[in-house]
């Protein structure tokens, strides 16, 4: 009875230990994935996003995104739409927060002001995309909470859970490759009933200023709609050395026209 | 004539042939049935489908159109839940809560992609230049008395709200729950989100006893068509009993009705076989084949044993003789009513709906092999039984004075019955003309049903549920923000809310107006659709981007910008007006707006409103071809020009008869209904089969005029035309009781056109067959003295 009963004890305190380890190790990663790319400053990419619907018809957007990297907080960011016509010169500034709603700000060249809004959701797709807002937002470490999955060859997969009660996800599953960089390959989302909405595929990487993996095209499945956006990146630049001053509402302004 | 006796001798001998080598091999003959049955049984396989898109060919234009729609937009059924507070308020802190949860519950429904409240309702308002997006009611159980009161106040001002999710007066409110089926497999999908569904729905009112909840939407919908296949294949237990009973009564013996009861089971479990072997998916229309192959098939036993006890009854004759002489003289009837009734369910190949397809070959099917089974295994298990009766020749007499004197009344006032019969019919047939065809889904159900008493309950307190869908182009990519189409999608927008039928109008121009507000300082004189170009998609782009999950707009707005979708929730109205409706809203598109932005009106509550139209249309070619072969079969079976075109009177005459009779009772038929011409044509076709070939036999083998021989005929057959009338009456009956209306409609009007057509063969078959025979008749007037001295001796042949 004596030895049933240490050997409870000892199978429980192994499995919380397990659990404990898999949650340390699964933030470890993540951890190790910033690390990685600590240090880039900012950098300016062009984005050109295909959108295709089942049936293979297909809608285009061109974006100009620029990026300056905070520590302390979220990275700031600045994205300018160049196409479609309609929306041409609009621009969106957004300051990623680690805790708490991110702030955004918009220029509508349309009426030449800046509006600020105010939401809490992030979840909603990005312009018609299958990308939401929060999956092309800057990885917080304190967004999510980790569980180590399992190490597949150079992959490690690591569950990540939103902490935003709002996220359109229940979890995501996040391969890394440890032997290049830590950057990421594959993503899976779990939508709210836990079913597998969405595989985003990293492609093409490229090596910047010898430490920085950036992919050059990123593929998006939804697997419930069986619709698809496609990212592709051109002429990363990561010697533009941004300053705080390129990411104020003035510069939102000048930056659409 | 000479020939044509050969031929009937040739049959004689076959039949008699047939039934000495099955009474011979009585054994192996039942072996091998058993195997054959039971050999198709072993593949037997029930599966259920309850997907309305089940209703619909492939070629079905409107299901083309609707399909086309969701191709643009997104491809989705949807349950809405109705909740009903007791306290007759939404906008408590407790009430709000409770929405809020069972909201956030609903997100976790299987295959869900999108779930809509009042609670997370995208509000958006302004300050300045600052714009706020958020949920109308999050975490409500913080919120004060005036933030409710405020909450209060902006729903019930909302268009997109009020009449959909919200009452007017703020009573009952809905969840919309949208789920996008794989469509892999609807058999099993559907149930799953009904099953998860119903158990949310079960916890939450555990937790909320103060809430009542009404579903429909189509997910319920289908669920409604799946459980009615179910429980009216239940039916076929109660049929089971009433062919008990019957054949007990109308042969009082017992081997007689277990003899029946094996063909029957045959019967059925060999259609079970077909039904797996073809991998067939049961519907509501053909879920009732057991029912119906019961009911025809007793009836082809019925005669057999009807006649061989009757023969044995009188003692002059053994089992063995007795049975010989019952398959002479029934298999060639037995044949072509089974023949007939073949042809009368495969034409339902020609309907419009794919159900009634499987419904008519299933049941074509099982009738072959009632035939195949009444000739082969019913006499051989009637010849291993040990069959008793007790010998009573008196009381056949008695019954059948009751028929002679029938056929007496008629040979002696054919004219005036053929007179007042073509009157009757006629008035029937133009009271025919008065059905309106209406294929409301709701009322397919009766109110048994929980599907129509809960969608009742929300067309009454809430919303409709039928509906109309338009994709309105704007003919350019990009081109939804052009202030010319805005403007154009508003007036529509306008026009539809000014009609008497419209509850509610979901549109883009009205999400336009609300963001131009929005981004004017919520100004309430900027509630008008932006005028600017470029103004429009900056606001859309803004608006979009500040949407949760799941409440985007890809279900309104195509990818391109190119067209928007308008979904107009219209009132409970019949088909016709549905129709008519939708073809108002087409028309004016067509006056008041540039040609791109010209669209036609879909919805699966358009495509059930047209159905019932194709199906009378394709279903017209199938009664023709159906009383084109009847008709040749039985000129063939009569060997006779004259008569087989006689006989086309008698057999169309009670369909007309019994759709006027119906006007009178309902006056709406639906698709169901249309099936029963062809349908009832080859059952009802059996009366005038049987009364006319005893007609033409008296006529032929003995010489007799036209009046003796109807009343022979009537002495002959009249008992078992009312004995199978009855079986198909109960059989029928049974099936009325159907929840669902497109059976219990259609069996519903064929027990009418069944008796009609018993009338008919009784009352006018026989005085036209006197009136068009006076030629014939002068010319056998020398033998014509004592003529019911003569048919009184005949009796009994």
């Amino acid at each position: 009875m004596k030895t049933l009963i240490i050997l409870l004890f000892t199978v429980m305190f192994a499995s919380a230990l397990v659990a404990q380890n898999a949650s340390e190790r699964g933030l470890e990663i993540a951890q190790k994935a910033e690390e990685a790319d600590l240090g880039f400053g900012s950098s300016t990419v062009e984005l050109k996003m295909t959108l295709k619907n089942k049936n293979g018809q297909v809608s285009e957007r061109s974006l100009f995104t620029k990026t300056l990297e905070l520590i302390e907080d979220g990275d700031k960011s600045l994205i300018i739409f160049n196409s479609p016509r309609d929306v041409k010169g609009t621009s969106t500034l957004t300051y990623t927060h680690k805790v708490g709603a991110d702030d955004q700000w918009l220029y509508l060249p349309s009426i030449k002001r800046v509006k600020r809004i105010s939401s809490n959701n992030k979840s909603g797709p990005f312009v018609g995309s299958e990308f939401a807002y929060e999956d092309l937002s800057s990885p917080e470490i304190e967004k999510y909470t980790y569980r180590f999955l399992e190490e597949n060859g150079d992959l490690l997969l690591v569950e990540q859970d939103p902490v935003d009660p709002k996220s359109g996800y229940t979890r995501r599953i996040v391969s890394y490759n440890k032997n290049l960089g830590y950057r990421i390959e594959q993503i899976e989302f779990y939508d709210r009933k836990n079913a597998l909405l969405k595989t985003l595929t990293y492609s093409d990487y490229k090596l910047y200023k010898e430490k920085f993996w950036r992919a050059s095209t990123m593929r998006m499945v939804n697997h419930q709609t069986n619709k698809e956006t496609i990212l592709n990146f051109n002429n990363y630049n990561f010697e533009a050395n941004l300053t705080d001053d390129d990411f104020s509402q003035v510069a939102l302004q000048r930056a659409g026209k | 004539m000479n020939a044509l006796k050969k031929a009937g001798d040739v049959v004689n001998t076959f039949t008699k042939k047939w039934a000495e080598f099955i009474i011979k091999f009585k054994w192996p003959v039942m072996f091998v049935t058993a195997v054959v049955a039971f050999g198709l049984a072993s593949q037997g396989k029930m599966e259920f489908d309850g997907d309305y898109h089940v209703f619909f060919s492939e070629s079905n234009p409107e299901l083309e159109a609707f399909d086309a729609l969701q191709e643009k937009y997104t491809k989705d059924d949807n349950v809405i839940l109705v909740l009903t507070p007791d306290n007759g308020d939404i906008f408590t802190k407790e009430n709000l809560k409770a929405i809020e949860e069972l909201t956030a519950e609903s997100w976790h429904t299987p295959y869900s992609s999108r779930v809509d409240a009042i609670t997370n309702f995208q509000h958006t308002s302004a300050q300045g230049d600052d714009l706020y997006v958020d949920d109308l009611s999050y975490g409500s159980e913080t919120k004060s008395e005036a933030e409710i009161a405020q909450i209060r106040e902006i729903a019930l001002k909302e268009p997109l709200l009020v009449n959909r999710l919200i009452s007017e007066n703020g009573s009952v409110t809905a969840i919309n729950i949208t789920v996008k089926l794989p469509g892999e497999d609807s058999a099993k999908e559907i149930p799953e989100v009904m099953v998860s569904v119903r158990e949310m729905v079960a916890s939450f009112l555990e937790k909320n006893p103060n809430f009542k909840v009404h579903s429909s939407g189509l997910i319920p919908l289908n669920t409604a068509f799946f459980e009615s296949s179910m429980r009216d294949m239940m039916l076929t237990m109660i049929m089971f009993i009433v062919v008990v009973i019957t054949t007990l009564i109308l042969t009082r013996n017992i081997f007689a009705t277990i003899s029946t009861l094996v063909v029957v089971i045959f019967s059925i479990v060999s259609a079970v076989g077909f039904v797996g072997l073809l991998s067939i998916k049961l519907t509501p229309p053909s879920a009732v084949f057991p029912t119906m192959i019961m009911t025809l098939a007793v009836a082809d036993s019925i005669h057999i044993l009807i006649t061989f006890l009757q023969k044995m009854r009188t003692g002059k004759m053994n089992k063995k003789e007795a049975l010989v002489e019952s398959m002479r003289l029934n298999f060639m009837p037995v044949f072509i009513t089974s023949l007939t009734t073949v042809i009368g369910f495969l034409t339902m190949n020609l309907s419009e709906v794919p159900p009634f397809w499987d419904l008519g070959n299933i049941t074509a099917f099982g009738m072959s092999m009632a035939f195949l089974f009444s000739t082969t295994t019913l006499p051989a298990l009637i010849a291993i039984m040990p069959v008793k009766v007790k010998i009573r020749e008196d009381k056949k007499d008695e019954e059948n004075s009751w028929y002679t004197s029938l056929g007496n009344f008629v040979t002696q006032r054919p004219v005036t019955l053929t007179i007042v019969s073509i009157a009757g019919i006629g008035l029937m047939t133009f009271l025919a003309t008065k059905n309106r065809f209406n294929d409301e889904f709701v009322n397919y159900f009766d109110q048994s049903v929980q599907f129509r008493t809960d969608t009742d309950y929300i067309s009454e307190n809430l919303t409709g549920i039928y509906n109309i869908e338009y994709s309105v182009s704007s003919g350019e990519s990009g081109g939804i923000n052009n202030p010319v189409y805005l403007k154009k999608l508003n007036d529509f927008e306008d026009w539809l809310n000014q009609q008497p039928e419209v509850v509610h109008v979901n549109v883009y121009s009205e999400i336009a107006r609300r963001i131009n507000r929005s981004m004017h300082g919520d100004l309430p004189a900027y509630y008008r659709v932006p005028d600017n170009r470029e103004e429009a998609a900056q606001y859309l782009l803004l608006y979009e981007l500040s949407l949760p999950f799941g409440l985007d707009l890809n279900n309104q707005i195509n990818v391109d910008k190119s067209e928007t979708r308008v979904t107009v929730t219209i009132k409970n109205i019949t088909s016709a007006e549905m129709i008519q409706f939708s073809k108002r809203g087409e028309d004016w598109l067509k006056e008041n707006t540039p040609v791109e932005m010209h669209a036609i009106g879909v919805s699966p509550t358009l495509m059930f409103s047209k159905l019932g139209f194709r199906q009378a249309r394709s279903m017209v070619k199938g009664t023709i071809i159906a009383l084109v072969l009847i008709s040749l079969v039985l000129l063939i079976a009569f060997r006779s020009l004259k008569f087989g075109l006689l006989s086309i009177v008698p057999n169309v005459t009670p369909v007309l008869v019994g759709f006027g009779i119906w006007a009178l009772y309902k006056g709406l038929i639906n698709t169901g209904m249309v099936v029963v011409f062809g349908m009832t044509l080859g059952i009802i076709v059996d009366d005038t089969v049987h009364f006319m070939s005893k007609f033409l036999r008296a006529r032929r083998e003995l010489n007799y005029n036209s009046r003796q021989a109807v009343v022979y005929a009537f002495q002959t057959v009249g008992k078992a035309l009312v004995t199978t009338t009855f079986v198909l009456l109960a059989g029928f009956v049974v099936l009325s009781t159907s929840t669902f209306a497109l059976n219990s409609y259609m069996a519903r009007v064929t027990t009418i056109i069944i008796v009609a057509a018993l009338v008919i063969d009784f009352i006018l078959l026989p005085s036209l067959l006197i009136l068009l025979n006076k030629k014939h008749d002068k010319a056998l007037e020398p033998k014509l003295q004592a003529d019911f001295q003569l048919v009184e001796k005949n009796k009994n042949i």
